[in-house]
Order: C-alpha cells, then structure tokens, then sequence
C-alpha cells in the first residue's frame, strides 16, 4: 500500500487558478478525505494525483517516487466515480475481471481473485446476473469490485454515493468504510458532505477556492478550525459567529462582548480596535434563568430532533442558535440567558477570517 | 384555511394497495407529514387529496365537505413538487404571479403586484425579482416554487419533498422558513417525506405510513419516545434504534423477543461486557460502534472519549422499549 505526499501542487487552466499550491501527506492506509463546496480544486487536486490531470507546477510522490510527469495507467491507482460506468452486455463476473483479463491473468487466478472481491463485498449470489437488472446499491458494489480486484496501490473515489438517496447513502457509506477496515488501503476521497467527511475519513483536507483551509482529524477540525470558513462548513447547525468590536492582550482570558465579560481560552496574540467573531457551537450554548448569562435572546425556533432541540434566539449580536436536552421546556417568545462553555470557544479576525491563536488551539494550526 | 378528514381511503395500482384504508385528520392550521420509505403510500395520499388521483373507496372531506366530485382546481390546493418547474423565459416576478393571472381569478395587476412583493419578503426574494428564473440558485427556485404556492393563499398546501433535491445546508435553512412561513398565515400543510429530520422538526403530527397503511398518528414527540411497533421506532432516530434479542440484558416482559434501545439509552460502565469497534467522530457527538454476543450496537458516548477500537465496555439498557415477534410493542410492565 502507500503513502502519498502532495508538495505546492498548483493548476491553472487558462486565467483561472483551480488547485493554490497545496502541500499535504496522505499516510499509509488512511481514509483522507478532499471536502469542500463545489469549485473548491477538490476534484481537480484527486484527478492530479490520479494522473488524469497534470499539475501547473508541485510535485506529487507515491511511495516517495515522484509520479507527477508519469501517465495515470503506470500509477497503479484505481479510480471509482461518481457515475459508476459498467459494461451492459456483460454479467456481474465478467466486469469485475474485466481488469484482470485485460491485463493477461491466468484464468485460474483471474477466478480466485473475483472470488474474493464477491466475498468481500457480500455479492456472491449474483456474480452470473446481468448489470442491467441490479439495484443501485448492487451496481456500486460491482464498480467498486472493478477498483478493487486489481489491489491498487490507492484508491481514489469521486464523490462515488453522491448521487444515491439518503438511506441507501448512509448504508453504502458505512459499507464502504467497513470495506476500507478490512483491506486497509490508502483511498482519498472528494466530498461536498460534510457529514459523510466527518463520518469516514481518518483525516480531512477542508478546500475553498483552490486553497487548503485546514488539513486534519476531523475532531480536531470541528473543534478548532482554523478559518471562519471551515468553522461554517463542519457541523450542522453551524457554529455561531457573534460579531463584536473589541481587543485583548496575551494571556487575556476573557474578551468583552456587549457588556459582559465573556470567559475565552488564555489568549497567545494581540488585537486592538478590531472586528472580531466570536465563534460558539450551538451544544456549547447553554440556557440559563440565572444572572450569569452573557448574553440574552428571545426564542424564536424550537426544533425537536428526539434526545435534543435546536432552538433559534435572536440577540443584539444577531440570530444565534443553540442545541439542548429536549426535557428543558422552550417556548418561542421567551426571553432566555445564555451561557457559553468557555473551554471550546474560538476568536476570529472578522478581516481575514483567521482564528487566533489561544490555549486552546495552539499546536493544532501549524501543520 | 381549512380542516381536511380522510376516511377510510383506499387506493390500488392493479391488486397493490398504494394507500390502504388510510384515516386521519388535518386539523385547520396544522403542519402534518407523512413519513414512510418509498413505497409507503405518502405520494399517492396527497395526489388522492389533491385531486390528481381517484380513489378505489372512501372519502376526502375538505372543511366537512366531501371534495371526490371536483376537479383538482376547484378544491382550491395548492400543490408543491420535488422538482421545481418554472417558467425559465419569466422573471421571477412573473412566475410568482403567473397563478394570480388566470382568467378566473380575476384579479387586477396592482393587487397582483401587491401579493406578489409580500410572498417574496416572506421568502426573502425580495431582491431577485427582476431576475430571470434561470439565473437563480437552486435555492432560490425552489423558494419562488414555494412562493407560486403561496400567493394563491388556498385553503390547504400539498407538498412533496419540496427540500430533497437541495443540498444540505440550505435544507436546515428552508426548513426553518417552511416552519415560520407556515405559522405565520396559519396555513393547513400536509407534506409528504422520507427525511426524519423534515418530519421531526417542522410537524405538528407526523402520520408514519407503512405499505400504504397509516400504522401510527401523532406529535412527533409522542412517535418518538412512544412508538407502537419496531417498524415506527426505526423511522425516527439517528442513528437507528438498536434492535436485539429480548432477553440479552436479563428477562424481558411476557411476550417479548426484542428490546429496542436507542443510542441515547445505553448507559456505559455497568452491565454488560461489549466489545469496541469503530468509533464515529462526527464533531458534536461520539459514536461507538460495539459488539455484544455478535449483535451490532451504536451508542453514544462523551465526545472526546478515550476509548479505542479493541477495548471492553460495559453496558446496561436505559427505558428499553419492547417488541413481540410481529413487531407490535409490548409494554415494559414496571
């Protein structure tokens, strides 16, 4: 299997700048995912390393050979797209072998081989059925035996459930990641979800146009991001920004926001004078009757999502949600107090969007 | 607004039954939603409702009238589909009022415009309304298809699965402004899912369908914590209620071969040796994937757990609920 290292990659088609100079290090058997909206360079940074597109400048490394200028077929990569494509005329068993017969195996060996991949994808009973009477569910199954029954070095898979329905998503997400446990292959996967990112991946590459925002696990991710960007992007409901005017020194551990003294991580940087977001989790908000509160709304929303409620308030600092056990009685129209957990709290530049720098967070940006 | 009763309506493709002897009520200014698999029989429902569709028996009143004689235009719903289709030649100001122009309406162009300016602040599109339909997100088609909906003000909305096409963030975001909207005119909604999330939400009642049969009715709080049968405790929940054999933990009462236990309701440190899987890092919660006596668990645990894939935890069921072998639910007996 393989380790795959990725140095200042860069790709422009014509004026328009698609992958800025990314540097990341996919490790040996990770599950790494590429998330971010659409046009962020995610695809176009996999479809480079897949070698389908070839980089503006950077270089990338596969089992520390440089790979950058070499075709895709002598990369021993198998790609799995979002629009499974198989042969029609053919039954399940002679498209997964179809990479193997093309390449010249023994017949003997091409039969144990799509053996193995039927059993490892549960598929067995309908290795003789044709493709076209199949499911959805069966259909991905038999492309991604197709990527598999080569033993690639990598896998890499273009947003490959995207365009199944929710319950069967989260199914073959499951699937796939259970897939992954067993064969321990490296896979870099493109994402647009969040959710699925979260749910998979070993570790994630958040994107925004062309630029890598932030490279990590994913709770390191969702609980210190770099950016307001990533911030917004993971989690749902996403973290709340209070914007507020103000400043601190080194070692402050607590900022000013409309009149109260809000308790933050110690403080490693300074502002003055300037916009600044204060971001807050919506399970990192609490509601409170108490004169502890920092800050007061008026309920707007109550949602009920079984074991919690999101509840929607409106404050002088704008719309601010907050999530909590669904015993404690809301009502919209109330005015509620609200406390924020101070441990898990992030201070942004409103500028540049930047997190800075606090106890909290320290040691997980610089990478 | 309007009250709209169904009674005992049935409907069949061939021998299926696509709705099966289906009762319940909209009460007048309630937001319902039917919720069930494909297949289940919401679509058909809301299209025998809407007039789209003749039913094989039973009735549908609307505000005590039976409406089976009308025509779907002279039921006065209006109806919303997954797919929005406007009109792309038309502004969005145009398409907005496209329904407000039909002949027999009868209305004049300053009231027109008047409706037309009040439905796009309420679905903050306000700004778009000199647009063409297609230079729009597809955010903001589906709100202007909404809002097509909305400027008829008819005695009931038909929607179905108007959010699933849209991605996910601008969902949570639309179903906040359904919700409100909603409220706001006090409009009588019957909408059509297959997202639990949709269903627990926005919903006064949520009406679980199964094979065409309405198998529970009532506050999704009450379909949650007080399912009749496995097949509705596995409807809401996220992720799925576990479902194992009754006596796993100790007996369970008479009649019972499975207990069913939300993720949320497995205590951890006491009971049980299971053995760790994966663990899910989602952010906000932690799941933990355990193996017990070969059966799959997922429970949640403290977000930033020390727990790793290999290690032993013991585990104890908290408000079990309980089902015999069809499925119906057996009560706890304590």
């Amino acid at each position: 299997m393989a380790e795959i290292v990725i140095r200042n990659l860069r790709k422009e088609f014509g004026d328009f700048t698609a992958v800025e100079g990314s540097s990341f290090t996919i490790g040996d058997g990770e599950f790494f995912m590429l998330l971010g909206p659409s046009g962020c360079g995610k695809t176009t940074t996999l479809r480079m390393i897949a070698g389908l597109e070839l980089p503006t400048s950077g270089e990338i490394l596969i089992d520390g050979e440089d790979v950058t200028r070499k075709p895709a077929s002598q990369r021993d990569i198998a790609f799995v797209f979002q629009m499974f494509a198989l042969y029609p005329h053919m039954n399940v068993r002679r498209n997964i072998a179809y990479p193997l017969v093309s390449q010249g195996m023994p017949k003997a060996q091409v039969k144990a081989k799509v053996a193995e991949v039927a059993r490892i994808l549960g598929i067995e009973d309908i290795l003789d059925h044709p493709v076209s009477g199949l499911s959805g569910g069966d259909r991905q199954r038999v492309a991604l035996g197709r990527a598999i029954v080569r033993s690639p070095k990598a896998f890499m898979m273009d947003e490959p459930i995207g365009a199944l329905d929710a319950e069967f998503r989260e199914r073959m997400a499951e699937e796939l990641r259970a897939l992954h446990d067993r064969m321990g292959a490296t896979t870099v996967y493109v994402t647009h979800d969040q959710l699925e990112a979260m749910q998979m991946g070993d570790k994630i590459v958040v994107m925004n146009h062309g630029v890598v925002e932030q490279f990590g696990t994913p709770q390191e991710i969702y609980d210190h991001p770099a950016t307001m960007f990533v911030a917004d992007f993971i989690g749902s409901p996403a973290m709340n920004f209070i914007r507020f005017e103000g400043g601190f020194r080194p070692g402050d551990t607590s900022v000013r926001l409309a009149g109260a003294e809000v308790a933050v991580p110690a403080l490693r940087e300074a502002a003055d004078g300037r916009r600044l977001v204060l971001g807050v989790r919506p399970e990192h908000v609490r509601l409170t009757d108490d004169a502890d509160a920092v800050l007061r709304g008026r309920v707007e929303a109550v949602e009920y999502l079984g074991t919690t409620q999101i509840v929607t308030l409106s404050t002088v600092n704008g719309p601010l949600r907050a999530r909590v056990p669904s015993r404690e009685v809301v009502r919209p129209g109330e005015i509620a107090g609200l406390v924020f957990d101070a441990r898990t709290l992030t201070l942004f530049d409103a500028g540049t969007g930047c997190a800075f720098v606090t106890a909290a967070n320290e040691g997980v940006h610089d990478g | 607004m309007a009250e709209v009763v169904l009674r005992n309506l049935t409907k069949r493709f061939g021998k299926v039954p696509a709705v099966d002897d289906v009762s319940l009520a909209v009460p007048d200014g309630a937001f319902v939603v039917l919720l069930g698999p494909t297949g289940a029989g919401k679509t058909t429902t809301l299209r025998l409702v809407a007039g789209l569709e003749r039913p094989d028996a039973g009735d549908i009143l609307i505000d005590g009238r039976s409406v089976l004689g009308e025509m779907p235009a002279q039921r006065d719903v209006a109806m919303v589909f997954q797919q929005y289709s406007l009109y792309p030649h038309l502004t969005v100001r145009d398409n907005l009022a496209f329904p407000l122009r039909s002949p027999i309406l009868r209305w004049d162009e300053a009231a027109i415009a008047k409706r037309v300016g009040e439905v796009a602040e309420v679905l903050r599109i306000a700004h778009k309304l000199g647009n063409k339909a297609t230079q729009l997100s597809g955010g903001e088609m589906q709100r202007v298809s909404i809002g097509r909906a909305l400027v008829r003000r008819p005695r009931i909305y038909l929607m179905d699965e108007p959010l699933s096409s849209l991605d996910a963030k601008l969902r949570a975001e639309l179903r906040i402004e359904l919700k409100r909207i909603q409220q706001e005119l006090g409009a009588t909604l019957l909408y059509v899912t297959h997202d639990q999330i949709e269903a627990m939400t926005m919903a006064t009642h949520v009406g679980v369908l199964d094979h065409g049969r309405l198998v529970q009715f009532g506050t999704p709080r009450e379909i949650y914590e007080d399912p009749v049968s496995v097949y509705v405790a596995e409807r809401l929940g996220q992720p799925r209620i576990n479902t194992l054999p009754a006596d796993i933990f100790g007996p369970g009462p008479a009649g019972a071969t499975t207990i069913g236990l939300r993720p949320e309701h497995i205590r951890i440190g006491e009971g049980r040796e299971a053995r760790v899987g994966r663990i899910e890092r989602l952010g906000d919660q932690t799941r933990l994937h355990l193996t017990l006596e070969g059966h799959e668990i997922v429970t949640l645990t403290e977000v930033h757990t020390r727990l790793a894939p290999g290690d032993s935890v013991a585990v104890a069921p908290r408000d079990p609920l309980y089902f015999d072998a069809a499925g119906a639910r057996v009560p706890s007996g304590r």
